[in-house]
């Protein structure tokens, strides 16, 4: 995928201008058109109208440029590096631009979307399209004025010179470029000359962050606005038999209780209020089907695996008979339990539901699911939907759910008041849409020397590996090869989280291909490098990751981290993965201190492509290795009788400072399209700290989360 | 309901709120001081930490009905004219990922350095342990505590 300098669509489908009224010009562009491959018009095109984009450029008389955002911010940094693009191409300085986020009406809420670290692979050809498109404008009016050819103009930081001494300011052309036919075939820059993609951008909400101003869905206020606390059946299975209010009408500040489904929402004017009243309600709740225990899901599990009752999901070759002829076979199996997101900010979302309008504020991943499924629910139209995303305090994949904005609609819609629906911590790890708990058996065969055949089973909760999933390495590595998954249906919700479905299936591979590079004597490394040999370009185009950039991820963390050359007493564990269109390799150092293993380092070598904000970036990495470790040391997440045991930070652990090791992040160095960074930091991080700890103490990890297995003398990582 | 004065970020508010009810909730409801942050509610978290006499204090089990001769500082008062040095270092390194946890990690650190100016890493990160962050934005709180200290000094 090479970069390119000129994109196939036409500008035309998604780009319009105008002029401001105050003087300037807007060019409105759509987002998510723009970002299809084949782009069509998403309305007739001769009468396309502003009502019909969703991202906005402003370019003031003076020359300043304001870009909205299209899409929501929960802290990958897109808000700061998707106007970094457009602000590369339109040249102008970085100082001049002031970002916002993106104000949706009710037609055009429907295309953002956050999640699966895509905002910057599929907007980088439209953002610079439109960032191009805008710059060209600019410079055919000031050719015009001088009565020039465009092509005689040179653009530099916002001023367009004519050659021979004369210059521009954008400022200065801005309202005859509003009256210009938007042109076509425009030049995009050669990436040798970025100035600002490449360059550190610092987060483009800092002064709000640091100084305290509301930005966040639980900063939003209304006059009226009444907090809702929410009463939901706490186990799984279970369903709101009888209830009696009257203690918590009774709690000053309380002013309704209403009833919707099994739920109960307490009102009040203030969260105190809410919660105090949410604690007096006197409820009943009656069976409603299984109430499981996690013993119940181990064993449904490990049937699973057992069985022959598995779905196909790729095969390659013959792995029975390279099995039957091999001389060794390896065969392990690796377990995690169910994960919840714990998003600093808990679940919340404000709605307010009047005869002619449902006004929706909110951190939300998926505005245009959520709206349709609000509208279906309260049985209204899209037209009367007016949604506003918030800043998100995390998302995980939690907030691609949008239950919570749902339970907001429906109480508004009851009460007929402003409501916004607040979750307590507890409430939010009690909800459910957990990571699933997974199983993995994983079995090679081994014939002189070589890796002859690869079987991996799964079994999830609700399911968990799809699509291309099953094509990741060792597919393509191996002549043969096999993946099988099976899905025990549960009644506790499960769903995306962050680096959904691989986060788990990365450690188990990762660590059985530790324990396969032992059984072959061959250095961890040297392992994955031989395998990578085998992977035909282009044979197989189900296989999306890329043997040439994974190699050289490897060889740059190898390098990066002293690979085998560390001094005594560092103990070093690998893991490389591809996820999320992003190649990565992780180095974890242990040392032992007062003969235990503790985590120092992490070397992080990351190939995805060019780096727009290398400082957003390695933030994204380094969060993403230390949640990866946190989790895989610490993330445990059990259930009785369908109720979680923990559900608040007093039992259920997170990482926490004294855990963390320092994360080192380096990026492989080529001028490709850029991909997302969001999640593929994470995946490998469990597997490298396995492995590092294998190193360092003989024990071998199988199960998450290690501190609930490390022999007694290793206990140094409990602090 | 109970009528009172608090002394928030050295102005006097008069506040009407239930007796138990936590700081928290009277800064975040009451007084519109949203830079607070709920993010546990059983003081494990360190979202909610603001300054009680000069002192970090978790503010979501705290009555604030019992604070009436305390000063007491949120983010919102930490930067005077301008940015207070641990905001500046926050700034400079780009700490924030998704931004919820960093009012309680700026408040922490600030209290610490009033206690301990020239803090060596252990004590950074033993200082920084009871605050979360979810986006596990750790490596650059440490580091942005480290430099706010040298810039004070
Ligand atoms: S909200 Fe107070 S410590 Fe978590
Ligand atoms: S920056 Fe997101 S919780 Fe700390």
């Amino acid at each position: 995928m090479e970069n390119q300098n000129k994109t196939t669509f036409s500008r035309r489908n998604f780009i319009k201008t105008s002029a401001l009224a105050s003087g300037g010009i807007l060019i409105g562009f759509n987002f998510i058109t723009a970002c299809k491959e084949t782009a069509t018009p998403p309305v007739d095109v001769a009468n396309l109208d502003f009502k019909d984009f969703n991202a906005f450029i402003k370019i003031a008389e003076n020359g300043y440029v304001t870009i909205f955002s299209p899409n929501p911010e929960i802290g990958q940094g897109v808000k700061t590096s998707m106007p970094m693009i457009i602000a590369e191409e339109l040249d102008v300085p970085w100082e001049h631009v002031t970002v916002a986020q993106g104000a949706l009406d009710n037609k055009n809420f429907t295309r953002q979307v956050a999640g699966g670290s895509q905002s910057i692979r599929f907007g980088w050809d439209a953002l610079r399209q439109t960032g191009a498109t805008a710059r060209q404008m600019l410079v055919n009016a000031a050719a015009a004025k001088w009565g020039i050819d465009a092509k005689d103009c040179k653009v530099s930081n916002g001023m367009i010179d004519n050659g021979s001494g004369e210059t521009f300011h954008y400022g200065d052309v801005v309202n005859e470029a509003a009256l210009l036919e938007v042109p076509e075939n425009v030049t995009l820059k050669d990436p040798k000359d970025y100035k600002i993609i490449g360059k550190d951008a610092i987060n483009v909400d800092i002064d709000k962050i640091i100084t305290g101003e509301p930005l966040f869905g639980l900063d939003y206020k209304e006059d009226g606005m009444l907090i809702a606390s929410v009463l939901r059946p706490p186990a799984f299975g279970q369903k709101l038999g009888n209830f009696d209010d009257a203690k918590a009408r009774s709690v000053s500040g309380v002013k309704d209780v209403v009833k919707f489904g099994d739920k109960i929402a307490v009102l009040a004017t203030n969260t105190w209020a809410a919660m105090k009243g949410k604690k007096a309600l006197e409820a009943e709740w009656m069976a409603d089907g299984k109430m499981e225990n996690t013993e119940d899901h181990d064993n449904e599990l490990n049937k699973l695996l057992d069985s022959n009752k598995l779905d196909l999901r790729r095969e390659d070759g013959d792995v029975k008979k390279a099995f039957a002829e091999a001389d060794k076979v390896l065969t392990r199996t690796y377990e995690s339990p169910f994960l919840p997101h714990n998003c600093m900010e808990p679940m919340n979302f404000y709605a307010n539901v009047t005869a002619d309008k449902i006004h929706l504020v909110g951190p939300i991943q998926t505005p245009a699911g959520t709206a349709k499924r609000i509208v279906d629910l309260i049985e209204r139209n899209e037209e009367d939907i007016h949604l506003e995303m918030t800043r998100m305090g995390g998302g995980f994949g939690r907030r691609l759910y949008g239950d919570f904005a749902l339970e907001a609609a429906e109480i508004s819609n009851m009460a007929k008041k402003p409501v916004q629906v607040v979750f307590s911590r507890e409430d939010d790890m009690a909800a459910g849409i957990y990571r699933p708990a997974i199983k993995y058996r994983i079995s090679a065969s081994v014939k002189d020397g070589e890796v002859t055949g690869y079987h991996l089973k799964e079994a999830a909760i609700n399911s968990n590996m799809y699509g291309l999933i099953p094509n990741f390495f060792p597919a393509g590595a191996i002549q043969n090869y096999k993946v099988e998954t099976g899905s025990y249906n549960s009644n506790i919700t499960t769903g995306a989280w962050r680096a959904p479905y691989t986060n788990f299936l990365a450690f188990a591979e990762q660590s059985f291909f530790d324990e396969l590079a032992e059984l072959l004597e061959v250095d961890a490394v040297k392992l994955r490098l031989n395998l990578l040999k085998n992977v035909q370009h282009g044979a197989d185009d189900r296989i999306q990751y890329s043997a040439e950039r994974m190699t050289d991820t490897i060889k740059l963390a190898a390098e990066k981290s002293n690979w085998g050359k560390t001094k005594s007493g560092v103990y070093q564990g690998f893991a490389a993965y591809y996820s999320h269109n992003t190649h990565v390799a992780e180095v974890v150092d242990v040392v032992m201190k007062n003969g235990k293993p503790t985590v120092d380092k992490v070397t992080v070598a990351v190939d995805c492509g060019i780096v727009v904000n290398p400082t957003g970036a390695k933030n994204q990495v380094e969060g993403g290795v230390i949640d990866g470790i946190g989790h895989a040391m610490y993330g445990n997440f059990s259930f009785e009788k369908g109720k979680p045991k923990d559900t608040n930070f007093n039992t259920y652990r997170l990482i926490r400072m004294k855990e963390t090791p320092i994360v080192e992040t380096y990026f492989v160095d080529n001028k490709l399209s850029p991909t997302g960074l969001g999640e593929p930091g994470l995946p490998p991080a469990g597997g490298a700290l396995a492995n590092a700890i294998k190193a360092a103490t003989n024990q071998r990890l199988y199960n998450q989360p290690f501190d609930n297995y490390l022999n007694p003398i290793n206990t140094e990582l409990k602090t | 309901m109970a009528s009172f004065n608090l002394k928030i970020n050295g102005k006097s508010r008069s506040v009407n709120a239930d007796e138990d009810t936590p700081l928290l909730w009277v800064l975040r409801d009451e007084l519109n001081l949203v830079g607070t942050k709920f993010g546990c509610g059983i003081g494990q978290c360190g979202a909610c930490t603001v300054h009680v006499d000069g002192v970090a204090t978790r503010s979501c089990l705290l009555p604030a009905s019992r604070l009436t001769d305390s000063e007491i500082t949120t983010i919102e008062g930490l930067a005077t004219k301008e940015l207070h040095p641990v905001q500046e270092a926050w700034k400079t390194l780009d700490v924030p990922q998704c931004g919820y946890c960093q009012a309680g990690q700026i408040m922490t650190a600030t209290s610490f350095l009033k206690q301990n100016p020239a803090p060596n890493n252990d004590e950074i990160r033993n200082a920084m342990h009871g605050n979360l962050c979810r986006c596990a934005s750790y490596n650059r709180i440490e580091k942005a505590v480290a430099l706010a200290a040298k810039k004070l000094s």
